[in-house]
């Protein structure tokens, strides 16, 4: 390629989808003169599957990722069509909050966003190759090739081997030829490296939706030294509204009272019409359709070699799994406000074309169903997120960054909460200033990252509640009490949006503060107030804290027997900040006291083993007494402290111990 | 793993038996806990306000019912100038196996003591304070691992340390085997499986509470946590036996049928436990029994006779027999004296050459038809004529059984008796998790607060098996639950 333009950035990222968006934005914002290359402008955060943002527990990242000043949450209320809180009759730790968008809406957005944002370039353009220059041997390799020959030769080898030894990012290059350096480059693919979109027998080597595949960047990366696996996902078809019988189904509508993703906005604010999605069933005829055409599915002739996702299994998949389930929910959800495309939620398929007809046809009111678009599966190159440190840089490559469904996640939240991380660290490091990792007691997003850098994944990885040990603490309703800080010390949020959130959690520690000393004797004003609200009366003295503990009073009634109360609420500053975001807070903080603490005491056990740093150069060969898998295994991860080693399958609480004393 | 912070416990002493005993307790909790139990006597001070490295004398007391298990010294040192680094509270008891044991074992309940008190005087079950009495057992060379961990211990002595931790951990690996033969291992399989069954419902609803609903699952849930708790409540009373069997030397009695196994146990034991017949193969079961002659403790297993037989019954008394000798520390042989050896005599101590035996040469008040080099034939060890029927030639085998011990070539380690009282820990743990549960449940809080219980019983009773949680809950929930879009 004879091209001699050169420019010199930064930082560059790599795909403008979920992670690349958050990347750059965080970035830019931080000051950090950064370019974002995308395969098509018109694909800027785009969501090429479900229309929706949020749901259990990834509702939860995004609510992190607004606390520490990135741009998903406000986006989603800007283009939301319908909005959900999940689970809400469940314990606050599982409400999730869940929105519907419209997808053209979501991605203009984010595109305006990204264009009128200070330092940030978008670019249209496919990179082809990362540049990547050789410095020398990582302490990793070093130890190791000591001791396998302990020669200057075995030294030398490694060194000069191209695909070994620590190694540092110069920048990227375009398939035209053009070379941008920069100090920081973050990889956020995506699905796009070697896409292939199948079904029956048609293949279609492109990215989602006939977008382009990057065909010449897994072959840079391999050069690098970075082995890159197949991992495989899919989407349902699309079908015309107006071929939709929505009779024969149940219409599902969105809360009267919506909360809002970003903290920055109230409900009423952003409050608008929404749209209703609707639920049908797969019944008996369409599963014997899909097992009269087994054969013909990619996915079970073996033409599809790529590892999918459990979590989320293509309908015949269902059919094959739990053959004993009758019939399976089927969700649809319009893909946006101006247009009649429906998406098919909990049918997405690989088989061919007229098996799809033949098998959406026959779900109630589909029976006329005109797709617009096939359900397709889609394999696609990723890499191993066991190479990178938890701020997401690869372990042997300084400055080079991965985030997203290139780490071997799936979902638009995780890539999102990953690009900010990554693109978090990649402007504190070229800042020089200290790293941020965000432990799995602070945030999903640190259950989230250490998860893909420590335990080795064989599908897509999906956020879960159950995934998170301290789940209790880290609810969706408190990411900001969580977060915030730490947003408006990394530069994201600003000094007035920071000053707001400190006058709310001081009001919510004033009143849990004044609630817990304030005591209410059992005199007769009190017995006939808990005999009105069906609450045992009291036989000594308690603090109104512990009545609002029971389940059948709360911040709000026990204001009748709350003498100070309205004094209080004469404040200026009461006036000012309370709202039902604090009052929530301060029900769930004093209702779930208990469990609450007996959490933050795990946490503390959590943090003694964290706190544990194992050294960089350390050689588990030189650590008696391991076993040989633990050994093999702690060799390929290389913990950074005690308590990510014990979360290592194949590292037993044995192998832990012998480590300990062997730091000692 | 555990964390480095909680406070652990251990009979510090050898277990043998007089002289005096030393229960060690180390960690933050260790003063308070053990100040829940201490009632000093003359007017003392009550030991969390006693200076470090100072002693108090008093009584060690059920705080429930007040009942005195011993009277002791306690010596308090606080944190950093220990052993340990951490707070370590000693108590000098009296020694005898039950009195530590027992003051051991109320130490390590002390939180669902207090809890279950707390409990039942009130609604809500979040109670801080239980953890500030946590105490749990120690792990072998805990203590020693806490002093070197926390920077007691130089970098020399880590080797050392290191092959004493891992040559424990494998008495222990070797015990907890030897003990989940049978039926154990596979009863706490099916409570696991079917509690992870039900926390992956849960989760899967939480999950994906548009596919699954929670509609009156609770009341299910809770049938299913009752009849559980029944199980692990039954196996913790099984426990309570096998922790008795594992605790004395193991001594097994061998001999062909009727040579008088049973009647000697009788001796040993004076009790009539044994049913004696006089027909070849009464006892068809293995029976144990716990005896002290001259202060060491021996764990007797009175075995059915070995032979060849057809009868299904009693083949299954010979087999655990043969079981039950591979395990023994030391083999007491009876060979009756009034009849010539037979094959049946012959295979037994072909079986038992090389082991650790004394022979008892039992009906010496009838004739006695075999030749002593009848038996150096087959057997090196010491032949001891006794009569049971007479009671006569006991004392001679006491002598015998002395001489061994203090020449070391009898020894018990308190590994094994550790290892039985680390598996009840975690039966009664998770007990009591499941218990919070079903209190959660009665309380009506939601369903996503049970699993965070039932997780930690899955854990627990993963611990007696040898199996961590890792991924299998997410793994149960895709397994068994069809998920997602």
């Amino acid at each position: 390629m004879n091209n001699n333009l050169e420019e010199t950035y930064d930082a560059v990222v790599i795909g403008a989808g979920h992670a690349g968006c958050e990347a750059a934005l965080a970035l830019a914002r931080m000051g950090i003169e950064t370019i974002i290359f995308t395969v098509s402008m018109d694909s800027v955060a785009m969501m090429p599957c479900n229309p929706n943002i949020g749901g259990s527990s990834k509702g939860h990242l995004v609510r992190e990722i607004d606390a520490l000043g990135g741009e998903m949450g406000k986006n989603i209320d800007k283009t939301y069509i319908q909005s959900k809180m999940l689970n809400r009759s469940k314990g606050p730790a599982v409400h999730s909050l869940r929105a519907q968008a419209d997808k053209v809406e979501y991605t203009k957005q984010m595109r305006i966003t990204m264009q009128n944002t200070e330092h940030l370039t978008l670019r249209q353009a496919e990179v082809a190759e990362i540049i990547v220059e050789n410095i020398g041997v990582s302490e990793n390799e070093y130890v190791q090739a000591n001791n396998e020959l302990s020669t200057d030769n075995n030294l030398s080898a490694v060194k000069n081997n191209s695909s070994t030894g620590k190694k540092i990012v110069r920048g990227v290059r375009t398939k035209s030829g053009a070379t941008y350096y920069a100090k920081a480059v973050i990889i956020c693919t995506g699905v796009y490296l070697n896409a292939r979109c199948i079904y029956g027998d048609v293949v279609n080597h492109t990215g989602p939706n006939g977008l382009s595949a990057a065909t010449f960047l897994s072959d840079s990366l391999e050069k690098s030294g970075i082995p890159v696996r197949r991992f495989k996902t899919g989407t349902p078809a699309r079908i015309d509204k107006r071929s939709i019988d929505f009779s024969k189904m149940e219409e599902q509508f969105g809360d009267e009272d919506i909360t809002p993703f970003s903290f920055t906005n109230r409900a009423e604010d952003i409050k608008r019409d929404q749209i209703s999605c609707w639920l049908t069933y797969t019944n008996e005829t369409t599963h014997e359709i899909i097992r009269n055409n087994i054969d013909r599915s990619p996915l079970f002739s073996g033409a599809i070699e790529g590892t999918g996702p459990r979590y989320c299994p293509s309908i015949e998949d269902k059919v094959m799994k739990f053959a004993d389930k009758n019939r399976h929910q089927v969700f649809i959800e319009p893909e946006g406000e101006f247009t009649n495309e429906m998406y098919i939620g909990g049918m997405s398929s690989s088989l061919p074309e007229d098996v799809q007809y033949a098998m959406y046809r026959s779900v109630p009111g589909l029976e006329n169903a005109k797709i617009v678009r096939n359900a397709y599966a889609i394999e696609y190159d990723c890499i191993s997120a066991l190479m990178l440190n938890h701020t997401l840089e690869f372990k042997d490559i300084d400055g080079l960054y991965s985030a997203g469904q290139m780490n071997g996640s799936s979902g638009y939240e995780e890539a999102g909460a990953q690009g900010l991380m990554a693109g978090i660290n990649a402007g504190r490091k070229i800042q020089g200033k200290e790293e941020i990792v965000l432990d799995r007691s602070q945030a999903y997003i640190g259950v989230l990252i250490d998860d893909l850098v420590t335990k080795e994944t064989r599908e897509p990885y999906r956020m879960m509640t159950s995934r998170a040990e301290y789940r209790l603490l880290l609810r969706q309703d408190n990411a900001d009490l969580r977060l915030t800080d730490l947003g408006h010390e990394i530069g994201l949020i600003s000094d007035e949006r920071y000053e707001k959130f400190c006058s709310k959690r001081k009001l919510i520690n004033n009143e849990i503060n004044r609630l817990s000393e304030t005591m209410v004797g059992a005199n007769k004003k009190i017995q006939h107030f808990l005999e009105e609200h069906n609450s045992t009366t009291l036989k000594t003295a308690a603090s109104l804290a512990d009545l609002i503990k029971r389940p059948e009073l709360d911040y709000i009634c026990v204001e009748e027997i709350d003498n100070e109360r309205a004094l209080i609420k004469e404040e200026a500053f009461y006036k000012e900040n309370i709202s039902k975001e604090v009052i929530d807070q301060i029900n769930i903080e004093i209702k779930y006291d208990g469990y609450i603490k007996r959490q933050r005491m795990q946490v503390d056990h959590f943090k003694k083993l964290e706190g544990k740093r194992i050294p960089k150069d350390i050689n588990y060969d030189d650590v008696k007494n391991l076993r040989k898998e633990a050994r093999q295994k702690l060799n390929e991860i290389r913990p950074e402290n005690i308590g990510q080693a014990s979360r290592i399958s194949g590292v037993s609480p044995a192998d832990i111990s012998v480590l300990l004393i062997y730091l000692k | 793993m555990t964390g480095m912070t909680d406070t652990i416990a251990a009979i510090a002493t050898g277990m043998n038996q007089g002289g005096i005993g030393v229960i060690r307790v180390s960690g933050n909790n260790a003063i308070l806990a053990v100040n829940k139990i201490f009632i000093p006597k003359r007017n003392g001070k009550e030991i969390n306000k006693l200076d470090s490295y100072t002693a108090a004398y008093g009584n060690i007391v059920n705080p429930i019912d007040n009942d005195i298990i011993d009277e002791v010294i306690v010596l308090v040192m606080k944190a950093p100038h220990t052993y340990t680094k951490e707070d370590v509270v000693e108590i000098d008891c009296h020694g005898g196996m039950q009195v530590m044991r027992d003051i051991l074992h109320l130490l390590i309940n002390l939180n669902n003591i207090i809890s279950k008190e707390v409990n039942n005087n009130r609604l809500n079950n979040n109670n801080v304070e239980d953890e500030l009495l946590r105490v749990r057992l120690a792990k072998p060379g805990e203590f020693t691992e806490r002093a070197f961990l926390n920077g007691r211990i130089d970098l020399s002595q880590a080797e050392s340390v290191m092959d004493l931790i891992s040559a424990k951990s494998e008495i222990a690996a070797k015990t907890a085997l030897s003990q989940l033969k049978g039926n154990l291992k596979n009863k706490i399989t099916d409570i696991r499986k079917e509690l992870i069954h039900n926390i992956a419902f849960i989760e899967s609803a939480l999950d994906d509470p548009e596919h699954y609903s929670l509609d009156g699952f609770s009341d299910k849930l809770k049938d299913i946590l009752n009849d559980k708790l029944n199980s692990i409540d039954h196996l913790i009373e099984t426990a309570d036996n096998g922790k008795m069997m594992k605790e004395g030397i193991r001594t097994v009695i061998l001999g062909k049928p009727n040579a008088g196994k049973s009647s000697i146990l009788n001796v040993l034991t004076g009790k009539d436990r044994a049913i004696v017949t006089d027909v070849a193969g009464t006892t068809r079961d293995t029976l144990e029994e716990f005896v002290s002659i001259n202060g060491i403790p021996l764990n007797i297993i009175d075995t059915a006779g070995i032979r060849e037989t057809d009868d299904v019954v009693e083949k299954i008394g010979v087999d655990k027999s043969l079981s039950a000798m591979e395990e023994a520390d030391l083999i007491l042989y009876i060979i009756d004296s009034s009849v010539p050896l037979d094959q049946n005599d012959i295979q037994i101590m072909e079986k038992i050459k090389d082991r650790q035996v004394i022979i008892l040469s039992n009906k010496s008040d009838l004739d006695n038809v075999i030749n002593e080099k009848d038996i150096r034939k087959y057997l090196d060890s010491k032949i001891i004529e006794i009569s049971a029927k007479e009671q006569s030639g006991f004392e001679t085998f006491y002598e015998e059984l002395n001489n061994l011990f203090f020449k070391g070539r009898l020894s018990y380690n308190d590994e094994i008796y550790i290892t039985n009282e680390r598996h009840k820990a975690a039966l009664v743990s998770s007990a009591v998790s499941i218990k919070n549960a079903i209190t959660s449940i009665d309380d009506g809080m939601p369903e996503d607060f049970y699993t965070i219980d039932l997780m930690s019983a899955y854990e627990q009773l993963g611990f007696i098996i040898g199996e961590s949680v890792e991924d299998d809950l997410v793994d149960t929930i895709f397994r068994e639950f069809c998920m997602g879009k």
